[in-house]
């Protein structure tokens, strides 16, 4: 019985295919193997010596499956392994080609915008580019013979012949929302107005289209303090740079009164811009206390309620922030501005989770 | 508005540095644009003294010199021909720049001799054109500062020119003495008296003024005038003619000259005719539509009805408060003038000075805004100036109107100030402030100076306030949250969808565009647009001249600039609003796409290939998901002519609610639009989208079948004008509780099925609920299927 375990163990080593196996396995363990002949000869035995023989046949019956089973594995495993050996790939190929989206600047700063405002209470407001010359103009303060009015370089709608109505204005900042808004709302208001704009002008530094962000807040008590607090706390979340001091300069808008011009602490190193920082000021944008006939265009009472506006441009502070030098190009889609200085879909500005990568 | 150092110290008395007082102007809100400082670029030069001059040994015209300086003895070698022993001269010192000759002198040699600097001509310092010696000063010690000198020996030389910028509000601010009082105000300086001459007239002036009646109202208020015969006209004195050009102005003749002067030292605009030239009395009163004069400018202008003019006998001669008539200008001839002081409304100036585009310093200042109560003195002043300058003898003054009273107080609250502007100023202060500006207090009442037309109520007093106590004082508070806690979501559901959509389509491998709102006629036209409700008035090119109808016009622009930058396959998209009208709310909020050329360049892999439809449908079912629009919309045709007629569908809830469109653009708007194909294109209207109906978050419950779902699949022929989604409708209908999703998987178009057909092929899924199926529950719906797709398309099961 130990010549033909040892035979067949052998073999079973030796074989190099699954068909040899096979043949084995029908020539030991098969209906009419060795082994089970031998098994059938059982029979004929003495109990005696078969409880000796039995358990013996069975476990080289086992041992010689298990063989089998072995081999067999390891047959598959070295052809697998040869198969793999020669479905090698460069994998330095280029991989499958998946079109990379941006979002255009001005609309993530305008989310960055939103998202620090949001936290501070301020609503979004928006209105119409196209409007009256009351909400652009009169509401504000800002009477037809103002010399403020001709300052604007204003764009104005056609009139049909016979048409004696003012003409409609393209909006030539966010402001008449914020007269809307009052209308629609009244006091007390946190809103900001974040929005395309137009004005008459075109050169190195302007374009007949911008962006603007207007801030108002309306309340009983709401001062000139609360502004300068709101505006730095505003500069250092979005520059990212803690602690931005910001330098009021007295000035005059139509709407406001008093009206401060802000200038942000800036240096210049080597050429570039680096905002909190040094002794260095620059002007962002026009502020003040709302006007009380501004309030009254409204409907808002101006012995009741008082507030502070501001705004400033969003394609300028994008410009600061990101170091893009050319206003113009923003609106010119050239692609690979559009690749550089874009966004990624998935860079939603959060103030958890940090507004710029 | 323009001045130097040296005028506004005839207003103020101060000790403050340049520096000091353009800071000072910029936090008061007279931002300063510009500062030239003559003496900022003389700095490094000092005086020295030649000690010893001889002839240079290899140069005829040379002079090897000796100098004394701050440094010692230095050899100099100088070709002037007044270099001589004994001169002090102004000396720049190797490593100095020198502006007239453009050049940082360094150690040099010349004809093998060592020089150690220059003396400098005063063209070489920029001081004139003087060029024939090196300046020899009579005065002065070896290492002074030359600009030390000069500031007190010719400080005409080194007077800073400040120019400011001048917000509407301030016209007092056009006047040096108002910036003078404002600056008095902060304390840098106190305000000097101005002499208040009268002069007595001689004799009745031969001309007569007046206003009719109806230019009494929004014309004119005053007009005062007065003779002055006899006066000889010329060039004014140097001092004059020096702080004019310093501030940009040419000195044209005494007379001229001092009515310029008053304008700027006194923001006071002034008139004077050759009174010789004038015929009979001078009448104020409003234009006939056609009247011409021509302006001091030599233009003619044609005047409209309603303008305010002064005329004589002859016809207009100054169009009011404007622009005075060539005719009746003075000249060097001139002996007799007809002075003019008047005060007209600011409003009609502001108008007709638009209609005629005068923009004369006359007219910024009269419709600004100038202190009426100062118009009799004006006219004493510049009669005694014109006196001084001119000679001759004055006449009476006359008079047409009355100087209007603009007498008015506001209530000072002291409070104000720390409630509105939240600084804490002292009353006493607040008054103090008040009073030096020239309001006068009468108990808590303050009286408003004549010359501040802006201050119109309490609010004007604590900004007056407040900006002379200095803005930059300012401390930041804390602005109290609208509530305690975490903030309330802000935005609207509009404003959400704008941004999913914005992201879904960069998430898709957009690049997003902002065009502008305005396109050229033509291009709007091809889209619908380009009406004149649409038009601009006033367009800075016809490029931009009327409003977008659509963003595909910017997009087909944008996407044309690309490709002839070499950039072939593009996919853009733009989030904005588009116009429907020129009123107010006529404007529509788009997203749309565009994919131009290939899905991208030649890969290994094979699979670049020219966009089409079914890419710009996919994107815009992406975009729409993305922004919680109904899955089950119908797919309609008959869309904009902007599209290919067979090749676009829009995306409806119903015929006339449509959330989008998409297919190919049209070939003949891409050619006329300069952009090679194949282009195709989305456009989603987030505002058609339904609200979302739900209130609360909760989802309902999953109903997921532990049963096997079952998939069977159906090819049918069908014409090939059938719609695949009407065959799918068609099967989905067959059982709504069992048919779980049907899909298409192919279409065949020709072979064996002839002229006409197609075949379409469907695999539906089934889902039991309650039971496994068995093949007969199989065969039964299969049957439907077939029966109800049968009846819907007239098509029938492919054999």
């Amino acid at each position: 019985m130990d010549d033909l375990r040892d035979k067949y163990i052998a073999a079973i080593a030796a074989a190099t295919d699954e068909a040899t196996l096979e043949d084995l396995r029908v020539q030991a363990v098969g209906k009419k193997g060795e082994v089970s002949l031998q098994m059938r000869e059982l029979g004929k035995m003495t109990p005696e010596e078969r409880q000796v023989a039995g358990p013996k046949l069975n476990a080289l019956k086992d041992e010689i499956n298990s063989a089998l089973g072995a081999k067999k594995a390891g047959l598959e495993d070295a052809a697998l392994d040869e198969r793999l050996r020669g479905e090698w790939l460069d994998v330095t190929l280029p991989s499958r080609l998946r079109g990379q989206g941006t979002v255009h600047p001005i609309s993530q700063v305008t989310e960055e915008v939103t998202a620090i405002f949001a936290d501070m209470g301020f609503g979004v407001a928006e209105g119409p580019r196209i409007d009256t010359d009351w909400y652009n103009f009169d509401a504000l303060n800002i009477p037809s013979h103002h010399p403020a009015r001709a300052e604007m370089d204003t764009f104005y709608m056609h009139r049909d012949e016979g048409d004696n109505r003012p003409p409609h204005v393209l909006r030539t900042h966010t402001s008449p929302v914020q007269i809307r808004t009052m209308e629609a709302e009244g006091a007390p208001l946190r809103i900001i107005c974040p929005g395309g704009v137009y004005r008459a002008d075109y050169d190195q530094t302007h374009t007949p289209m911008f962006h603007q962000v207007e801030g108002l807040a309306i309340d009983k008590d709401i001062s000139m303090a609360n502004l300068k607090w709101v505006l730095e706390e505003f500069f250092s979340a979005f520059f990212e740079v803690e602690g931005i001091k910001t330098r009021f300069r007295s000035s005059h808008f139509p709407f406001t009164e008093p009206g401060a011009e802000v200038d942000i602490q800036c240096s210049w190193v080597d050429g570039q811009l680096r905002i909190g920082e040094g002794d260095g000021w620059m002007e962002v944008l026009g502020s003040g206390m709302v006007h009380p006939k501004v309030l009254q265009a409204g409907g808002i009472d101006p012995d009741q309620w008082q507030g502070f506006a501001f705004g400033m441009g969003i394609d300028r502070i994008a410009m600061l922030k990101y170091g893009i030098p050319d206003l113009r190009a923003f609106f010119d889609s050239d692609l690979r501005w559009l690749r550089h200085y874009g966004f990624a879909s998935l860079d939603v500005p959060t103030l958890h989770g940090g507004l710029s990568r | 508005m323009k001045f130097t150092l040296s005028w506004l110290k005839t207003h103020l008395d101060t000790q403050a540095s340049v520096d000091e007082i353009c800071e000072t102007l910029t936090d008061l809100g007279l931002e300063v644009e510009e500062v030239v400082n003559p003496a900022d670029r003389l700095k490094s030069f000092t005086l020295g003294k030649v000690t010893h001059a001889e002839q240079h040994p290899d140069a005829d015209r040379l002079r090897v010199c000796t100098v004394q300086t701050d440094e010692g003895s230095k050899q100099i070698v100088c070709g002037a021909p007044n270099a001589r022993t004994g001169i002090t001269i102004v000396l720049c010192k190797p490593g100095d720049y020198v502006p007239g000759i453009d050049t940082t002198l360094s150690v040099g040699k010349i004809r093998g001799v060592e020089s150690h600097g220059m003396m400098a001509s005063e063209r070489e310092l920029e001081l004139s054109d003087e060029h024939d010696g090196i300046i020899e000063l009579p005065s002065g010690e070896i290492g002074d500062k030359f600009v030390d000198w000069l500031a007190v020996n010719a400080p005409e030389k080194v007077d800073p020119v400040i120019e400011i910028a001048i917000t509407p509000n301030r016209p007092d601010a056009l006047g040096i003495r108002g910036i003078a009082l404002d600056l008095a105000a902060r304390g840098l300086g106190t305000l000097k008296p101005v002499e208040t001459p009268t002069i007595e007239g001689s004799f009745a002036s031969p001309i007569k003024v007046t206003i009719d009646e109806d230019t009494r109202e929004d014309g004119c208020f005053v007009f005062a005038g007065r003779l002055i015969k006899g006066v000889s006209n010329g060039p004014s004195p140097e001092w004059l003619q020096q702080r004019l050009k310093a501030i940009g102005l040419r000195p044209i003749s005494k007379l001229v000259d001092v009515t310029n002067f008053f304008t700027y030292d006194r923001n006071r605009p002034l008139h004077v005719f050759d009174a010789g030239k004038v015929q009979g009395d001078l009448r104020v009163h409003r234009a006939k539509a056609g009247d011409k004069i021509v302006g001091l400018d030599e233009k003619e202008y044609t005047l409209s009805d309603g303008q305010v003019v002064i005329s004589d006998d002859k016809g207009v001669e100054s169009i009011a408060g404007i622009m005075g008539g060539l005719e009746t200008g003075c000249t060097e001839a001139t002996t007799d003038v007809f002075l003019e002081a008047a005060y007209w409304d600011h409003i009609q100036i502001a108008m007709t000075g638009r209609a005629l585009k005068i923009n004369s310093d006359a007219r910024y200042r009269n419709e600004r805004g100038i202190d009426p109560a100062y118009n009799m003195q004006a006219m004493e002043d510049a009669t005694a100036m014109i006196l001084e300058l001119c000679g001759g003898e004055a006449s009476e003054v006359v008079v047409a109107g009355e100087v209007p009273d603009v007498s008015r107080a506001y209530k000072l609250d002291a409070a104000r100030v720390q409630s509105l502007v939240g600084m804490d100023i002292p009353e006493a202060e607040q008054r103090r402030t008040l009073t030096a500006l020239g309001f006068v207090l009468e108990g808590n009442m303050a009286q408003v100076p004549s010359w501040r037309p802006d201050v119109q109520g309490e609010a004007d007093l604590v900004e007056e306030v407040a900006r002379i106590a200095s803005l930059t004082k300012l401390v930041g508070k804390p602005l109290k949250r609208v509530q305690d806690g975490v903030p309330k979501a802000i935005l609207l559901p509009l404003q959400k969808r704008e941004q999913a959509a914005r992201r879904m389509a960069a998430s898709l491998g957009y690049n997003e565009c902002v065009t502008y709102s305005f396109v050229d006629q033509k291009s709007a036209a091809l889209f619908g647009g380009g009406n004149d409700a649409t038009m601009l008035a006033n367009p800075i090119s016809s490029e931009m001249s009327h409003m977008r109808p659509d963003l595909l016009v910017g997009l087909l622009q944008a996407a044309a600039r690309n490709q002839a930058r070499g950039f072939a396959d593009l996919a853009l998209f733009e989030v904005g609003p588009v116009f429907s009208g020129g009123e107010p709310g006529e404007q529509a909020l788009q997203v749309s796409g565009l994919l131009v050329g290939k899905t991208g360049p030649k890969d290994v892999l094979g699979e670049s290939r020219n966009v089409d439809l079914f890419d710009a449908k996919a994107d815009a079912e992406a975009v729409l998901a993305a922004i919680g629009a109904p899955t089950r919309v119908q797919v309609l045709r008959d869309g904009p002519v902007w599209f290919h007629p067979g090749r676009h569908g829009r995306i409806c809830l119903g015929p006339k609610k449509v959330l989008g469109i998409f297919g190919e653009l049209h070939p003949k708007v891409l050619k006329e639009m300069g952009v090679k194909g194949p282009a195709v294109a989305f456009t989603i209207w987030p505002e058609e989208v339904p609200a979302a109906r739900k209130k609360n978050t909760t989802q309902p419950a999953l109903k997921a079948s532990d049963l096997q779902a079952v998939e069977r699949d159906f090819a049918f022929v069908v014409g090939t004008d059938v719609e695949a989604l009407t065959l799918v409708n068609a099967a989905a209908g067959a059982d709504k509780a069992l048919i779980d999703d049907v899909r298409v998987f192919d279409e065949f178009i020709g072979g064996s099925l002839g002229e006409g057909k197609k075949s379409l092929a469907i695999t539906v899924r089934l889902q039991p609920v309650g039971a496994t199926l068995k093949d007969e529950d199989i065969e039964a719906v299969s049957a439907k299927i077939v029966e109800k797709v049968s009846k819907a398309t007239g098509g029938e099961l492919r054999s």
